[in-house]
């Protein structure tokens, strides 16, 4: 099972008719799939084949579901893994029976007589069947409606949309979720889109028949992960960081654990202790240290100048106070105002934003930021509360629209609170060019950082995390 | 009705008996997990029923389940094995001076004088056992990889008594909240399986379990309400023990309708938490209060 064919740059990927590629059998096949899979991303060891195989033996090969969830037990070891590989599995196993039909040439026969089918009866048909969730019988109505379609006219030619044109002329609709209404018309969500997948699945192979060539097969990004571009999507990625964020510096206070010596001993515990031992100190017994709890003050710059960022900003801060308790969040244009509650009463991400676009307060008089007068009022608002236990964060452009930056005032918050960070969403390469000040900022914090995308958000993360000269 | 499982469909049928209904995956990974004597990593919301698998599992295969608990700062004396030092010292104590150095430590340093802990009992037991190591995401990362050779060995090193292999091959469960991202070291010895809230049929299935003197449209009803509540974006959705306790409450009232009085009577049993009880009688309280449920039900 070694010598597989997958070594050869795997043919099935490229389109065409790909030549008998390695030795025949499942193993060569399982390990192209396992080649797939690394190729999206999954981590696929030999271990995990070895797994794999050996699973494969105690299950029957037989019932696909066994053969799909012995491989994703064994192969996937994540939800983000196993969603991979459930489109993958599809697709692989689809195209490998494909192009087996392909090389002994195999052709379905058509399914003839679609003129003499009755619509209406067949929609009821189609209907029964997605109640009933019978694989095989939607299949083979899938055939059918395909045939009655193909009766209306030909094909669009994309199979996306011939799809919801053989859904659409069947009046098919699926349950809205919830729903109070039972519509006598509607159809399980869930089977109607098994029902939609068996209608792609023929269309597809009607088209792999009729120009004898397997379509090359796109990466999964492009076809269903589709990952950063949907903002949701994002959000959640952010909350992941956030969350990682929360834990390192959650661990802060237990980095000792080696140097257990140079805790402080509880002698009264100890003494205690030491009754059950005969009076001999067996058990030393310690002082609790304290960990340092994070105490966050996020500064936020919601000006237009960082418009594209500040959703990726007002992300991260709604993340901070998912994890954090003891955060105050102020945003701030002009001037300064606190939004920390705003933040805690509200919970969805989109409400925040809106709360904080209309009447968050923030005096935004001319539109144009003032950092020197943000500095003023934040040492203002918390000059009581900062200690070296804090920890502030800015993120912002720097621009201060040609006023005076009141560095000063920026170096007596860094010098009360435990450390400061600054997060740009600008490139390192526009600091300091134009109206922006970061070089007059830089020297008073303990790391600043480009950063716009989550991936430097985690750099961020991690920088911070291991950060600890001011303790 | 104990001994391994033989085939999935036993291993699903079984589980069942002993009030588990697991499906497709759950039973496949019971099955193989004894079959390939690999330890099971289990993850997936609070509440739906990681613990219970593990439980069935004992029952169903008439192994006694040892159970290690997991929490922050978790170390291998509470999770291995720990010398008992009051014995030792009393053991010292009752010798006479004469006796040399090398007895006493050849003596002191026995099975008799360990206290064995969770992972220690799971390796020495006599006859084949469950181990379950609940909420390993809430450990740190570097008692996982004490973990590992456990997990893939199934052996300890103890410094003085030297390596102490398994006997028999214990059924290794592990959960997780998914809290923490487990180190690919520990993932990789495992096989995964991912328990998520089961779908309204199968929840309907489980409520009729263990409730089932509860009349089907009222449990139907319970069921897709939980469902609502599931969908609310709260702090802490309903878990399946919860959806049975409020099954057991109702019947206990008496109740022959899920309307919106109800609800608000007994919401605490699902909900608990101050905004998500706010949340869910103004999402899914009015809903219910109109009558759209109640008159299809009546």
């Amino acid at each position: 099972m070694a010598s597989s064919g997958g070594r050869r740059g795997n043919p099935a990927l490229y389109g065409g008719v790909p030549g008998a590629g390695g030795p025949a059998g499942m193993a060569p096949r399982l390990l192209e799939f396992a080649d797939e899979l690394r190729r999206e991303g999954v981590a696929v060891g030999t271990s995990e084949l070895l797994d794999a195989f050996e699973a494969l033996d105690a299950v029957s090969w037989t019932s696909q579901e066994d053969f799909r969830e012995a491989l994703a037990t064994t192969l996937a070891k994540s939800q983000e893994d196993r969603h991979v590989l459930d489109v993958l599995f599809d697709r692989f196993f689809f195209r490998a029976v494909e192009r087996e039909a392909l090389e002994q040439g195999l052709a379905e026969e058509r399914f003839r007589g679609g003129e003499q089918l009755d619509l209406d009866a067949l929609r009821e048909r189609i209907r029964d069947a997605i109640r009933a969730g019978s694989d095989g019988e939607m299949r083979d109505l899938a055939r059918l409606a395909i045939a009655a379609f193909g009766r209306q006219g030909e094909g669009s030619g994309v199979i996306g949309v011939d799809v919801q044109r053989i859904r659409r002329t069947l009046g098919l609709k699926g349950e809205k979720p919830g729903s109070e209404l039972p519509d006598p018309d509607s159809v399980p969500r869930d089977r109607l889109q098994e029902f939609e997948r068996h209608v792609r699945r023929e269309l597809e192979r009607q088209m792999i028949e009729r120009t004898q060539a397997l379509p090359p097969a796109k990466p999964l990004r492009e076809l269903d992960r589709a990952l950063p571009s949907n903002p949701a999507q994002d959000l959640s990625e952010v909350h992941r960081t956030v969350a990682q964020l929360k834990k390192r510096l959650a661990s802060h206070g237990r980095e000792h654990r080696g140097r257990r010596r140079s805790w402080q001993v509880d002698v009264r515990r100890t003494m205690r202790a030491s009754l059950q031992t005969g009076g001999v100190p067996l058990d030393l017994r310690y002082r609790p240290r304290r960990p340092r709890r994070p105490e966050l003050y996020v500064l936020c710059d919601v000006s237009t100048s960082v418009t594209s960022a500040s959703v990726f900003f007002l992300s991260v801060l709604h993340a901070l106070h998912d994890q954090f308790r003891k955060l105050r969040s102020f945003v701030f244009v002009e001037r300064i105002s606190e939004v920390t509650d705003v933040f805690e009463r509200e919970r969805s991400f989109a409400a925040v934003s809106r709360r904080i676009a209309t009447d968050a307060g923030v005096a935004d008089v001319s539109g144009y930021t003032d950092y020197g007068r943000v500095w003023l009022e934040f040492l203002g608002k918390v000059v009581d509360d900062l200690d070296p236990r804090s920890t502030v964060i800015v993120l912002g452009d720097a621009r201060t629209n040609g006023r005076e930056p009141h560095a000063q005032v920026f170096g007596q918050v860094a010098e009360r609170a435990g450390r400061m960070f600054w997060i740009n969403p600008e490139p390192r390469l526009y600091w300091n060019y134009g109206d922006s000040v970061m070089a007059a900022y830089e020297p008073f914090c303990d790391g600043v950082f480009e950063c716009w995308t989550t991936k430097q958000l985690e750099t961020f993360v991690n920088a911070m995390a291991e950060h600890r000269t001011t303790v | 009705m104990s001994g391994e499982f033989t085939s999935i469909d036993d291993a699903r049928e079984r589980l069942g008996r002993v009030g588990y209904l697991a499906d497709e995956p759950a039973s496949l990974v019971s099955f193989l997990a004894a079959r390939l004597g690999k330890p099971v990593l289990v993850e997936g919301p609070a509440g739906v029923g990681k613990t219970e698998l593990a439980k069935a599992v004992s029952r169903a295969t008439g192994r006694r389940m040892i159970r290690l608990q997991c929490y922050e700062g978790l170390d291998e004396a509470k999770a291995l094995y720990e010398w008992n030092y009051r014995k030792q010292l009393l053991r010292i104590q009752t010798e006479a001076a004469d006796t040399g150095w090398q007895e006493v430590k050849d003596d002191i340093f026995g099975e008799e004088f360990m206290l064995a802990r969770p992972l220690l009992n799971a390796i020495i037991a006599e006859e084949p056992v469950v181990l379950l190591i609940d909420e390993i995401d809430k450990t740190d990362q570097e008692f996982e990889a004490l973990l590992l050779e456990v997990l893939s060995d199934f052996q300890i090193s103890i410094p003085e008594l030297g390596v102490v292999e398994a006997r028999t091959r214990p059924l290794v469960l592990l959960t997780s909240n998914n809290s923490r991202e487990l180190t690919e070291a520990l993932k990789r010895r495992c096989l995964y399986l991912w328990l998520d809230y089961p779908t309204i049929e199968r929840e309907l299935e489980i409520v009729h379990l263990h409730a089932p003197e509860l009349d089907q449209a009222v449990a139907r009803k319970l069921v897709e309400v939980i469902h609502m509540v599931r969908s609310l974006d709260l702090k802490k959705p309903p878990s399946i023990a919860e959806s049975i306790d409020w099954a057991r409450a109702l019947l206990l009232l008496g109740a022959e309708d899920v309307d919106q009085a109800v609800l608000e009577r007994t919401m605490s049993i699902i909900v608990k938490h101050r905004t998500d009880l706010d949340l869910v009688a103004e999402r899914v309280g009015v809903k219910l209060g109109d009558g759209l449920f109640g008159r299809q039900a009546g």
